[in-house]
């Protein structure tokens, strides 16, 4: 079973945290804190497993962690999870965030943590890893987001559809975008 | 409303969503907090509003607050808003944040039920996806009973996707409900061979997490498991499987031998290290679980370890470190071929990896041996030194104790050295092993009494430098040497030299500012000290000096006196009244020393922490049994008096059992054993000697002999152990020359009379004779008292509760629940209505668990008997593939032998679980009316309930229809809404519609949901169904009742309010429509008075009724239709105007069907009836017509079923 995964950055920020096990929020940042004092202090070419100890619940855990450019990704895993096995998971989980964010970079996951968390779904599934393939993530992301899309498309065309039955309403509308485009022009004078 | 709604969307424009939240964020790096709760203010007024996807930008900003550290636990209610949104979209951000904040107790997590049910059975894959994932991250033990069995459909779903999330989650529901697991089992292990590798993964994967838990219900899957292995390609599945046998084999050695040889081949053929790794390690619990000795097992573990030597030299840390974690392993059972690699890790334990130095200390403790341990222990004495960071000091202190006290000191052969080693430890600060160093020196001091006088001087240096270790409090840790220091200079006070000095040290005034529980040892072990001054004093004559020590200990004294801690003070008071006793009679001139040494006369031996568990209960006392009368349970649980004291006690204790989480259970364990480690006043029975070395017939008793002289007896200053190391080569080395001489001059003679008794200290440990003849007392147990393990066992374990025999074939009352009503629960088991009661009132509900509980234990108790029998069976199957040489194709012959048996065993399990359950329902019935009475106020209790919940219901069983088609994958357009419930009868006062389920667990039941509507303004009551049976068809009533009375309707209905009750009726053919007359007599009460009123109703029981809607694969669809056992029958109706998606919905929903192809306009859908009747059919749609082609394996049901459905199409 895996544990909890974090993903913070080289000062500590999280970026991402899940856990599989119920903490209260202020454990849940202990947690982090702990944990990336840990791994922080690790020089690059050390092994890439750490024994959590006290950490999260008992001694038969293990923090099993990689680093990229600015992110720290780690994974507290218990003993019924193969430890080389995890560190591809960690590589298959970074591959694919490189796809489905084209060249993924730490902004990316700052600014869109719910699609992280999504791919993260498709990846693991209540601790326990549910798909290791990454073109068959990527298909499963794919049309979850096309599902997203034509939903909003969906939800235009029904407002469209609205405002052209109803005259006085876009003519209503026009006033407001008009309105809204002249504040926009004069924050852009300010 | 239109304008309302652009009105909304432009308010949105200026509304922040999570990237503005995370740009504000980042710019008011200054007063984060400030900006942080500006947002939440915002947010709060963005969910009070109607527009949903306002809402849900919301929730979608508070996950990401939640990450940061805030609590949104508030704002539960408004996550569940969003997770029942239509959209795909929101209902993800929804479920998301579910699955972030949720957890057991979160209280509206029981409102979600529905929701999540309803998403399941969505026919958009992506929402039964996100409702699964969320359900995975904070699923209930409620959750999990009431959704066990929806999921458990879902595991069979076309959709792969679906499939293997379904069969993952299981995982979670069988912990939050273990009576799940085995109905559920058969199809999990149907799972292992999905033609999907994503299923199959997955449920090797959920097998593999319970076996780990309970191997020994597994082992009977080992056969298809070993299929696997030598068949897939897999390696995450692989890496399982064989993690899995790892698990196994220790409970079936002959499953290790024939595990070995794919296993080796694997070693040798894998480029995959991972895999590789995991084979290492599986081979070695072969190994181990093999009883070593075999020749060709010997080349195994030289494989194994010449290939982690590879590993563990190999420039990847991963790998080094991996290596030195599984020699580990191999050294518990063959410590010879690891300890041949001694350089390979003391070379590791200069790494610069903290990892692997912890690895590689793991692996010195198996090294260890008479002749190095003060080597290695010197090297590691030198890192403590170097040490950065206190986990890793703490974790080489605990090793180095570990390493010096294992099998009862049996390599250490100096113990002032080992003394000496601790009270160097004692100098590192901030370490939390304090207790431990002063568990070693009490017990090393305890029982080795040579070293007594050694040990003593050592301490009474600590406590003369006290002010060193004590001078912070804060890292109080080390301070707990005081006390065994204390301690230990007081009992052994005779072996002191300069006790006046001592004494004056332990009556110091810092002494105070010790934590309370070492003054208390200090006060209580000066007294001590203090008898035996003054017992030194009269015997030499000093009268002066005696009451000059009497004098000190009166002023000195009441510093304790006034300390905080009552313990201390206590003491202190106690004994200073004791002194100033003494003095009075001393300055009478009565020698007091014989008396006040006879104070602490007498020997304390150490004692087995277990012994006072081991002391036999003596007969006929049961600690069980009530004191007083219990009270009985006719009162309710609230109204007890509190003043039955025990009683309350005992709740109290059971109440706190499962609320005490894990880490403080363990935080309390720690305290307790270092207690009863450190408290020298634990049973101390001081029985005598003799007795005690008859008990222990393990070791003899060796006489004390003096100190060997080539060792100094004081060290001065500051003991270094270092020293010690160069005295005992030197004596070792005299010894060898010793005893070259002896060799030269070929003297017989023997050795003396310090024959070396102790088994322990052979001659085969490199002939090193220990320093100090040691007398290693062993611990002290009651008499009978056998030495075990078993009582180790933590009882709160979660995963005990899944220690469930898989084998045995289901029993008639092991069913999953399906969903149903209060009252048709009612009537059921005692066991759905236990949480009904629960929610009242915790209390309650808590002692039902109890009670289940120990049901449940009594029931695994029967079902142990009964194993006794199927054992011999399930051996006989495993024995068989065990046994066969292993061509493969009579593997897998065999293979498929012990499926096949328990296949055909099912359908009649079923139906002896009918007959069972109606039988149950029938004493259930004459319970209900003997304890009518007593149920009365929780009825009551319950109504009021239901008045309440009914208007929710109604909502939702209207609504649900309608969404879940909504969501239609085929296609965008929306479906008009659709409701199942059709009306039954109306009339001025009542309107009742009813809906009809199948039954998917019993074949010839069907449930009736009946919503009854009051129309008027008067209260109905005494409401009463009857239904005039059929041959075929009839109404489950209550034993004792004649097919002649009515079943009354469990509630009471006031003016405009409606409910809903669900009637169960038993059908024996289901091949034809029904029709059922029937009448609901009511009151109708108003403030004119009450009338008596009737109703006539006609049921109509439609094929389609006795339909369950199944997923089918479409291979299976195929298969099924080239069987050939299928009979064929067509309809075709025209004029059909609505689309074929819309037709298709309809067909589902109202025929229960599901789709399981559908190429553009034909489709083929699937649904099953509750008596196993497969239905298959082909839907074409032409220009205006359509057409349907149906097979089924009855022809009647059929022609019915399609009948009924022409009348559903002509109606479009």
């Amino acid at each position: 079973m895996i544990k909890a995964i974090l993903i913070f950055n080289n000062h500590g920020k999280p970026r991402l945290s899940k856990f599989y096990q119920r903490y209260s929020e202020d454990t849940q940042q202990q947690i982090i804190r702990e944990t990336f004092h840990l791994v922080s202090k690790r020089d690059e070419n050390v092994c890439n497993f750490l024994e959590g100890g006290l950490l999260i619940g008992g001694s038969d855990n293990k923090l099993i962690y990689r680093h990229y450019a600015t992110l720290y990704f780690v994974f507290c895993v218990d003993s019924s999870e193969s430890e080389l096995g995890i560190l591809d998971l960690i590589q298959v989980f970074v591959e694919t965030l490189d796809k489905c964010f084209e060249n993924v970079c730490e902004l990316d996951l700052i600014f869109h943590v719910d699609k992280v968390h999504n791919i993260l779904a498709e990846m693991v599934m209540g601790g326990m890893v549910l798909e290791t393939n990454m073109n068959e993530i990527v298909t499963q992301i794919d049309a979850q987001n096309k599902l997203e899309k034509s939903e909003v498309r969906l939800r235009d065309s029904i407002m469209s559809f609205n405002l052209k039955h109803d005259h006085n309403i876009s003519m209503m509308c026009n006033l407001c975008c008009l309105s809204f485009n002249t504040i926009l022009y004069t924050a852009a004078c300010l | 409303m239109a304008l309302k709604m652009v009105k909304g969307s432009i308010d949105r424009m200026f509304d922040k969503n999570l990237q503005d939240l995370v740009r504000g964020i980042r710019n008011h790096k200054e007063d984060e907090a400030k900006y942080i709760s500006h947002c939440i203010d915002e947010i709060k007024q963005e969910l009070k509003q109607d527009n949903i996807a306002v809402k849900a930008n919301a929730v979608c900003k508070l996950t990401y607050l939640q990450m940061l550290g805030y609590d949104i636990s508030w704002a539960a209610f408004n996550i569940i808003e969003v997770m029942s949104a239509s959209k795909f979209t929101f209902k993800r951000i929804g479920y998301l944040a579910a699955s972030q904040c949720f957890h057991e107790g979160t209280d509206v997590i029981m409102l979600t039920t529905n929701q999540i049910r309803k998403d399941l059975s969505s026919p958009n894959q992506y929402d039964t996806g996100v409702a699964l994932t969320g359900l995975s991250c904070f699923v209930t033990p409620d959750l999990a009973r009431d959704l066990a069995n929806d999921i458990m459909t879902l595991m069979s779903h076309t959709k792969p996707y679906i499939r293997k999330k379904a069969v993952l989650i299981m995982y979670k529901v069988f912990l939050k409900y273990p009576e799940s697991l085995r109905p559920a089992f058969p199809r999990l292990k149907e799972k292992l061979e999905d033609p999907d590798p994503g299923v199959q993964s997955a449920a090797v994967n959920v097998i593999c997490e319970l076996a780990r838990r309970n191997p020994k219900n597994y082992l009977s899957l080992a056969p298809l498991f070993f299929k696997l292995m030598t068949s897939s390609t897999n390696n995450w599945v692989l890496i399982k499987i064989i993690k899995l046998f790892g698990a196994l084999t220790p409970l079936e050695p002959r499953l290790g031998k024939k595990l070995i040889e794919p296993l080796t081949n694997l070693i040798h053929s894998t480029s995959a290290m991972s895999l590789l790794y995991e084979c290492v390690n599986t081979v070695i619990a072969v190994l181990i679980s093999l009883s070593s000795g075999m020749p060709n097992h010997s080349a195994s573990i030289q494989l194994c370890v010449q290939k982690l030597r590879i590993l563990i030299e190999d420039s990847d840390q991963n790998l080094k470190y991996l290596g030195l974690l599984a020699m580990s392993k191999i050294l518990k059972t063959h410590p010879k071929s690891v300890q041949s690699h001694k350089d390979l890790i003391l070379q590791c334990l200069d790494d610069k990896d903290e990892s692997i130095r912890l690895r590689a200390l793991d692996l010195l403790y198996g090294m260890v041996s008479k002749k190095n341990l003060m080597e290695i222990v010197k090297k590691l004495m030198i890192h403590v030194d170097k040490a950065e960071g206190t986990t890793y000091r703490d974790e080489l202190l605990t090793k180095i104790i570990d390493i010096c006290s294992q099998s009862n000191y049996q390599y250490i052969t100096n113990f002032e050295w080992y003394i000496s080693i601790l009270v160097e430890l004692t100098r590192l600060e901030g370490t939390r092993h304090g207790h431990l160093i002063a568990a070693q020196m009490l017990d090393v001091a305890i029982r080795v009494k040579a070293i007594r006088k050694f040990a003593v001087s050592q301490m009474a240096m600590l406590l003369d430098n006290a002010h060193l270790i004590a001078s912070n409090t804060q890292r109080n840790g080390i301070c707990e040497v005081l006390y065994a220091a204390a301690w230990i200079c007081g009992e052994f006070s005779e072996h002191l030299e300069e006790s006046n000095q001592t004494l004056e040290a332990m009556l110091r005034p810092k002494v105070t500012t010790l934590p309370g529980h070492i003054q208390a040892v200090y006060v209580q072990n000066m007294v001590k000290l203090y008898a035996s001054i003054l017992q030194q004093k009269e015997q030499v004559g000093e009268k002066e000096a005696a009451q000059e020590i009497t004098q000190l200990m009166i002023d000195r004294l009441p510093q304790f006196v006034q300390s905080a801690d009552l313990e201390v003070q206590e003491r202190a008071s106690c004994i200073l009244q004791l002194i100033k006793y003494i003095q009075k009679l001393q300055i009478k001139e009565v020698p007091v020393a014989e008396e006040v040494i006879a104070l602490f006369a007498g020997e304390l031996n150490p004692v087995a922490p277990k012994a006072q568990k081991k002391v036999p209960v003596p007969e006929g006392l049961d600690l069980d049994a009530w004191i007083n009368e219990p009270p009985s349970d006719s009162e309710s649980e609230d109204e007890k008096p509190k003043t039955i004291f025990h009683d309350e006690e005992q709740r109290h204790s059971r109440h706190r059992q499962p609320e005490i989480d894990e880490e403080e259970l363990a935080r309390r364990r720690e305290v307790r054993k270092q207690e009863q480690a450190n408290n020298p006043f634990y049973i101390k029975s001081s029985p005598s000697p003799q007795k005690q070395y008859q008990d222990t017939p393990g070791v003899e008793h060796i006489p004390v002999v003096q100190i060997d002289l080539s060792v100094p007896l004081k060290v001065p200053g500051m003991p270094m152990s270092d020293q010690y190391v160069k005295l005992e080569e030197e004596r070792r080395h005299k010894q060898k020359l010793e005893k070259d001489k002896k060799k030269k001059k070929q003297k017989k003679e023997k050795k003396g009379k310090h024959r070396r008794h102790n088994s322990l200290h052979t001659e085969s440990d490199e002939d090193i004779a220990p320093a100090q003849h040691v007398d290693i007392i062993t611990e002290e147990m009651p008499e009978n008292a056998l030495p075990s393990d078993e009582d180790d066992k933590d009882p709160n374990d979660p995963y005990k509760a899944l220690d469930i025999d898989l084998d045995k074939p289901l029993a008639d009352s092991e069913k999953l629940p399906v969903q149903r009503h209060r009252n048709a629960e009612n009537l059921k088991s005692p066991d759905t209505e236990a949480p009904l009661v629960g929610k009242k009132s915790k209390k309650p509900k808590k002692k039902e668990k109890k009670h289940k509980e120990k049901e449940r234990e009594k029931e695994k108790k029967k079902e142990r008997e009964k194993k006794v029998t199927e054992e011999g069976k399930k051996e006989e199957d495993l024995d068989f593939w065990l046994s066969t040489a292993p061509p493969p194709s009579s593997i897998t012959q065999t293979q498929s032998e012990p499926e096949g048996s328990t296949v055909p065993a099912e359908p009649e399990e079923n139906e002896d679980a009918k007959k069972e359950e109606q039988e149950e329902d029938n004493d259930e019935g004459k319970k209900s009316s003997k304890h009518r009475k007593k149920k009365h106020k929780k009825e009551k209790e319950e109504k009021s309930k239901d008045k309440k919940k009914s208007k929710k219901k109604h909502h939702h069983s209207e609504e649900e229809p309608a969404e879940s088609v909504q969501n239609g994958t085929l296609d965008d357009e929306p479906l008009p809404p659709m409701s199942s419930y059709c009306l039954l009868a109306e009339n001025s006062y009542v309107k009742m519609t009813y809906d009809i389920q199948g039954n998917l667990q019993n074949d010839s039941q069907v449930t009736v949901s009946v919503i009854f509507e009051n129309k008027s303004t008067s209260f109905l009551k005494s409401m009463e169904l009857n239904v005039l049976d059929s041959l075929n068809a009839k109404m489950l009533r209550p034993e004792g009742s004649s097919v002649h009375d009515g079943i009354p309707v469990p509630f009471q209905l006031p003016p405009g309010i409606s409910n809903e009750a669900q009637f169960v009726f038993t059908l024996q053919s289901i091949v034809m429509a029904q029709k059922l007359k029937g009448t609901l007599s009511f009151i109708v009460k108003n403030d004119e008075g009450s009338t008596h009123e009737k109703l006539d109703f006609k049921l109509h029981f439609s094929c389609a009724s006795y339909l369950i809607t199944t997923p089918c694969y479409s291979d299976a669809f195929a298969k099924l239709l080239e069987s050939g056992d299928l009979h064929m029958s067509s309809i075709k109706v025209d004029g059909i105007s609505i689309s074929f998606q819309h037709l298709l919905a309809k067909i589902c929903f109202y025929h229960h069907f599901s789709v399981v192809e559908r190429v553009d306009s034909c489709a083929s859908m699937y649904s099953r009836s509750i008596q196993g009747h497969h239905v298959c059919l082909l839907v074409k749609k032409g220009e205006n017509s359509v057409s349907v082609d149906g097979k089924c394996n009855d022809p009647t049901l059929l022609s019915n079923l399609l009948d009924e459905m022409k009348e559903t199409l002509s109606k479009c």
